[in-house]
């Protein structure tokens, strides 16, 4: 399992490559400018990545978050999901910025290989905005009556957080 | 807007809550560090982000979204019962599954929305079942790679960030399993 986890990446990059050279591509190219498009995403998400880290902290500084974590610690706790990822679960749904931002708080503060880090880690790559998606596929269909899809997405999101915490504590014990 | 209204409410409540707690001489700081910790998580994951971006535009150009969606096609024709037989939909709703796959979210949206303009001249102005499922669907985060994830996990000092890749596939798989069944479940339940 090591093995091929410590081969992935390189696999990836490197079979890739070749797959693409094998099918014509100018493969130096596209990583140049497929790398360039990665510095356009970090600067759309930098200015938001400063105003969630800032408030985050005063949050944590002011003692809100251990507060509201102590309370939510029972009913999270029969869930098994870990209660310091609470402000990742609130925002995940509305905006996508605001949740790397809450999430890369986390990870940062409890370490990305504790149980909580690679929690929130888990819970930001296997869900999505679900409200701003929902607003942006209705909008441009031009649909009044949403019937049920908001509920419907938002259960896909709450099996999302239930899952990535069972399945971060049944891989990392 | 929600966010005005986040924003807003968490910096008076932080304030509120410290005055309370007796903790406001640390909250000029925390703001500050915080501010300064989000510059320094951006430097730090750009270049891993931009690295995987490039790998993910080989991906693209060589063709493996076209591979990949044409694999799709059987299990998207149930997912889509109503517009099995129209191959324009189709094909543009595998397209965009298979870019939400390769984590292109610039690509896969506009073939998304493409989709659901299609979709929507059938019932105007009312989510059919097949729009719903569409909206579910890309509701679901369905990345291979999640590439954004794991930068941050390597600027925070991890040395092996893709070592939650199963638990992200099987926590992914799950959900939108779970996002289809209810799909599924809503649409026979619903009274409108």
């Amino acid at each position: 399992m090591q093995m091929v986890l410590d081969l992935l990446v390189p696999g990836i990059i490197a079979g890739v490559s070749c797959y693409g050279m094998a099918k014509g591509v100018d493969v130096y190219d596209a990583l140049l400018q497929g790398a360039a498009k990665g510095l356009e995403i970090l600067w759309r998400i930098l200015p938001a990545l400063v105003t969630l880290l800032t408030v985050v902290a005063m949050l944590r500084a002011s003692g809100a978050l251990d507060l509201a974590t102590q309370v939510l610690a029972p009913l999270l706790g029969v869930l098994g999901i870990p209660p310091e990822t609470m402000g990742l679960m609130l925002v995940r749904p509305i905006s996508g910025s605001a949740a790397l931002g809450v999430g890369s708080e986390i990870i940062t503060t409890y370490g990305p290989d504790s149980q909580i880090g690679r929690t929130a880690a888990v819970m930001l790559g296997s869900t999505e905005t679900t409200f701003y998606t929902i607003a942006v596929y209705f909008g441009a269909a031009g649909i009044k009556k949403s019937r049920y899809a908001v509920p419907a997405a938002l259960c896909a999101d709450l099996a999302g957080f239930f899952f990535g915490a069972l399945t971060v504590r049944i891989l990392f014990g | 807007m929600a966010m005005t209204v986040i924003w807003t409410g968490m910096t008076a409540l932080s304030l509120v809550c410290a005055l309370i707690l007796g903790n406001q001489s640390q909250l000029a700081p925390a703001a500050m560090e915080g501010a300064a910790q989000a510059i320094q998580l951006g430097i730090s994951m750009a270049g891993a982000l931009c690295l995987w971006m490039g790998v993910m535009e080989v991906m693209d150009r060589a063709g493996l979204a076209g591979k990949l969606a044409k694999l799709l096609h059987p299990l998207l024709r149930r997912l889509y019962p109503d517009f099995a037989g129209d191959k324009g939909i189709m094909d543009t709703i595998a397209a965009n599954v298979s870019a939400n796959l390769l984590g292109l979210g610039n690509a896969a949206t506009p073939l998304g929305l493409e989709a659901a303009r299609r979709m929507s001249r059938r019932s105007p102005g009312i989510a059919s079942d097949s729009l719903c499922m569409l909206v579910v669907c890309n509701t679901a985060s369905i990345q291979i790679i999640p590439t954004t994830v794991a930068a941050v996990r390597m600027a925070a000092g991890c040395e092996t960030p893709f070592d939650i890749l199963p638990a992200v596939w099987v926590t992914s798989l799950l959900s939108v399993t779970v996002g289809i069944t209810a799909a599924k479940i809503f649409s026979k339940l619903w009274r409108d």
